[in-house]
């Protein structure tokens, strides 16, 4: 009998369970409101229901006792709470935010990256090149952002009271020893690699990662692209040049290969528009590349960038220091990079990245007063090899630990006229650093770098620190520290190398806010320069300086419709005693206010996009020698305004991607005077000007997919 | 003897239990299942209703991929509703989440394939300069891989040739290319038997209409 009823009990057990029971109760947020769409449910079971708009639920269920009620929704943390059933329950559920969760704090200050992958960052890859004036050059398009100058004049990006040979370039990690195409005087030198080589582009304005040394103002770190998504042909035409590439995915889809190479003559352009000053050699370039990527593994990745090319140019002006004659410049350049890397995970959190690059550039000029001298020959040729190994450790959910060394070998080789000034130099570096994340709003940055270098047979020791605080939402303040040390520039080692590093210790705080459709960013900064390189009688290493200001930036892609724009605004301050300065004084390459807007306006209907940049900066300083000592550097330069204009259609040509692009740098020619130089005697100046003060580009890109697997289908 | 009975007993009891429990997931999911195939559901609110409750279904069964894929369309439907660009990314990784959960249940599967294909379609609209080209790619290869797995799955063909018929023409898109498509589809509609009554079988009307547009 008793196993009767056990019997009975055990067929009946699901019988049992029908006996329902209502569940009810309202569902509301942290502040109260109630919250619609939320799924309610016993756990385990199909029982439950979704928030009504009043934020209250109700459903029946079979389950009884000892059970578990859950809660989700978009945007909340899942919520679980034991629940006893025995009779009609009502049960009401505070729900929790989970935004600080999700959105982790990163570091922020003195960094602006362009990347597809961060939902938050300030730019994509895409803005660098639909950036209107900045003709596709990274460079040209980092010069809109806050903490750069418009210093047009001279190779480099000059950034924060620094110069150009104070920003370093890096790709996958390697220093590229020569990112400009070499130029002729008075020209800014275009960046040599194209923005579309990149997914991503971190450009820091000061107090970067101690992986990085040798820059004491700015970091522009390039990360290459992955694999394509699909196998094409590239063709270009220009006003210009010519272009043509291959890019091919593998069978496998686990690699890829792809050449380019592009033919630049400016001859033609400048039978049609003329230069202020003649070309006794029309600007000729001539280059190509190849690339070599292949996965190892389903973390592992090889990837090769291989790069020559060739400039030839040479310009004739009329002569400051003997009137009635002129002045013979000329240019012949040749250019190799490589750069191969590794990286894969090795388990346990762990992550190796290596690389290695060889890099070699050789500048023939050729000067001479014509009819007066005897032509003067120069040859400078520079090579740099290096090795890089990184290993990264992750501790915990978001927290890592990073470590690595490099090595460099560079030789620099110097011939003028005869007169030879060569060295080597064997630099070696290692850096530790870790990211702790104290809590998920609280992080913080600690690491530092060593050095040593055989030409200066002397190493220095580098701390870097970072602190960022996530406030509510979408904003944070950040906070950086760090030493930077670099050698003094190859013109002043070749001759003397018994030099100290120059230095220069960052102080930054930053606040920004990031949301889907605007930007905000406002900056300040404090640099201290040591040790920077003075002339005259004796070369040494004991110039002083320093920089501070403060920056803005604001960027909305929503007010108006179709139109994105920002507006960087830069104040500097800054002063420094180095090379033949008598006392600390505003540079001839730093301007007080500058700023830029970009305004790019798409319009769909025609796949057009509109682009205008303008560009502003107060007048800079200039040296004149007939002004006493105590006046040096005191006059200024006019403004400098640039209104950049571009204009792309999207089209389609046959099966071809077909872009036509118009683009227009200084549209209403107006006049920009960087500077003055003044013969020895005093009595002649020139004005330091843009050889060609607008220039006009018209171009068209056609990209042919040739996914073949797709062609079989659409013939299906 | 009355040991074996009892445990006879046992077994009939706990077999009822989980054939109720079957049943109780055919019901449930030919209830939910019949409320997509009406049109009227087809709001942002309605359908996160219906996908809570797949979600729930989908939770409390664990082995079956097709309250998680169902979740995942619901989702992704209803990306294509919102007119707020802001919500679309968090309905669409919502929809991806439920989508994972289906493929590793079921993986290889040409309707989760879709599915994906439409979650990659719907994040383009978002930004559609900087994202067109790679969810554009993400979403035609993940319905060439469908097609690889199953050759007669008319939902390929049909969404084949929606991407065809919305993007514009400068890039690459086609009116007269789609409409080959849809014709594709549509023959393979007629032909198509589904696994059951709850297993994957929307779209037919979908393609008569905008084939409809074309003519």
């Amino acid at each position: 009998m008793k196993h009767l009823n056990l019997i009975l009990l055990t067929m009946l057990l699901p019988v049992c369970m029908m006996g329902q029971q209502r569940i009810s109760g309202k569902i509301t947020d942290g502040k109260k409101r109630p919250l619609q769409g939320v799924n309610v449910s016993i756990k385990d079971s199909y029982d439950g229901a979704t928030s009504a708009a009043d934020g209250s639920y109700s459903f029946t269920t079979d389950a009884k006792g000892t059970q578990y009620i859950t809660a989700t929704l978009l945007g909340f943390t899942t919520q679980e709470q034991k629940i006893f059933i025995t009779g009609p329950q009502e049960i009401n559920i505070v729900m929790r935010n989970n935004v600080n969760d999700l959105k982790v704090v990163t570091i922020s200050a003195g960094s602006f990256e362009a990347s597809d992958e961060g939902k938050t960052t300030v730019l994509k890859p895409l803005d660098i090149v639909t950036t209107a004036g900045a003709g596709a050059d990274i460079v040209n398009a980092l010069k809109t952002l806050p903490g750069t100058q418009q210093t047009n004049d001279r190779e480099g990006l000059f950034v924060r009271g620094g110069t150009g040979y104070e920003t370093q370039t890096f790709i996958d990690g390697m220093m590229v020893r020569n990112p400009f195409f070499s130029g002729l005087p008075d020209q800014p030198g275009r960046g040599r690699f194209s923005p579309f080589l990149f997914k991503g582009t971190t450009f820091s304005s000061g107090g970067y990662s101690a992986q990085y040394g040798q820059g004491l103002s700015s970091a522009l770190i390039l990360e290459s692209t992955d694999l394509p998504q699909r196998s094409s042909y590239t063709l270009g035409a220009s006003v210009i040049g010519v272009s043509g590439g291959l890019e091919e995915l593998m069978k496998d889809k686990k690699g890829s290969y792809g050449v380019e190479a592009d033919y630049t003559n400016l001859g033609p352009y400048l039978g049609v528009v003329k230069p202020k000053y003649a070309f006794s050699k029309d600007p000729e370039i001539i280059g190509t590349s190849a690339n070599f990527r292949r996965k190892t593994s389903s973390t592992g990745m090889i990837k090769f960038y291989g790069y020559y090319n060739q400039t030839n140019m040479g310009t004739i002006r009329p002569s400051l220091e003997y009137p009635g004659f002129d002045e013979l410049f000329e240019l012949k350049n040749k250019n190799v990079y490589t750069n191969l890397t590794y990286k894969e995970s090795l388990g346990h959190d762990w992550k190796l990245n290596a690389g290695f690059s060889f890099s070699s550039n050789s500048d023939d000029l050729n000067l001479d007063t014509l009819k007066k001298s005897n032509p003067l020959h120069g040859k400078n040729v520079s090579q740099l090899t290096q090795t890089r190994l990184v290993l990264t450790k992750g501790l915990g959910q978001y927290s890592v630990l990073r470590f690595g060394g490099e090595y460099q070998y560079g030789v620099e080789k110097s011939n003028f006229g005869g007169w030879q000034a060569n060295y080597v130099d064997n630099y070696t570096a290692g850096f530790v650093e870790s990211d702790i994340y104290f809590t998920p709003r609280l992080l913080g940055r600690v690491g530092g770098r060593a050095e040593y270098t055989s030409i200066l047979a002397k190493a220095n020791f580098a701390p870097r620190a970072s602190l960022a605080y996530r406030l509510t939402g979408n904003s944070q303040l950040s906070l950086a520290y760090g030493d930077f040390y670099q050698k003094p520039e190859q013109q002043y080692l070749r001759f003397k190398n018994d030099l100290g590093f120059t230095k220069a210790t960052h102080y930054i705080a930053s606040y920004q806010l990031v949301a889907k459709n605007y930007t905000l960013r406002v900056e300040a900064f404090y640099k201290k320069y040591h040790d920077l390189v003075k002339t005259g009688i004796d070369t040494s290493t004991t110039g002083t300086g320093y920089a501070k200001g403060i920056e803005v930036f604001w960027r909305d892609k929503k007010t108006f419709k179709n139109t994105d724009y920002w507006i960087s605004y830069s104040y500097l301050d800054t002063r420094r005693n180095y090379l033949n300065y008598p006392f600390e004084v505003q540079p001839d390459f730093a301007a007080k206010h500058t700023v830029s807007v970009v305004y790019k306006y798409y319009i769909p209907a025609i796949t057009t996009n509109l682009g205008v940049t303008y560009s502003f900066s107060t007048g800079r300083p200039y040296y004149n020698p007939n002004l006493p000592e105590s006046k040096f550097m005191s006059e200024k330069t006019m403004t400098y305004n640039s209104v950049g204009l571009s204009a792309s259609y999207l089209t389609s040509i046959r099966k071809a991607f077909t872009i036509f692009v118009l683009s227009v740098s200084n549209a209403p020619n107006i006049k920009q005077v960087y500077g003055y130089r003044y013969s020895t005697d005093k009595l002649r100046r020139q004005e330091i000007v843009p050889n060609m003060p607008r220039f006009i580009y018209i171009g068209m890109f056609m990209n042919f997919g040739i996914d073949r697997r797709q062609d079989v289908i659409n013939n299906m | 003897m009355k040991r074996i009975l009892f445990s006879i007993c046992l077994l009939v009891g706990l077999a009822s239990a989980s054939m109720a429990q079957s049943a109780q997931y055919e019901g449930a999911m030919t209830k939910q299942v019949a409320m997509l195939d009406d049109s009227t559901n087809f709001t942002p609110d309605r359908l996160l209703e219906i996908a809570n409750t797949f979600e729930r279904i989908g939770a409390a069964e664990k082995s079956q991929w097709l309250p998680f894929y169902y979740a995942g369309y619901c989702y992704v439907m209803s990306t294509f509703m919102q007119k707020d660009n802001d919500k679309v990314d968090d309905l669409a990784d919502k929809a991806a989440v439920n989508i994972e959960q289906a493929e590793a249940i079921s993986p290889k599967n040409d309707e989760i394939n879709c599915i994906k294909s439409l979650i990659a379609t719907s994040r383009i609209r978002v930004d559609p300069m900087n994202r067109g080209m790679k969810y554009g790619m993400e979403s035609a290869n993940l319905l060439v891989q469908a097609n690889q797995i199953n050759q007669e799955n008319p939902r390929v063909y049909m969404l084949q040739g929606q991407s065809l018929f919305y993007t514009p023409e400068q890039f690459g898109g086609s009116k007269t290319e789609a409409k080959k498509k849809f014709e594709v589809a549509l023959q393979k509609f007629s032909s198509f038997k589904p696994a059951s009554g709850i297993a994957p079988h929307w779209g037919e009307a979908y393609t008569k209409g905008l084939l409809a547009q074309i003519k």
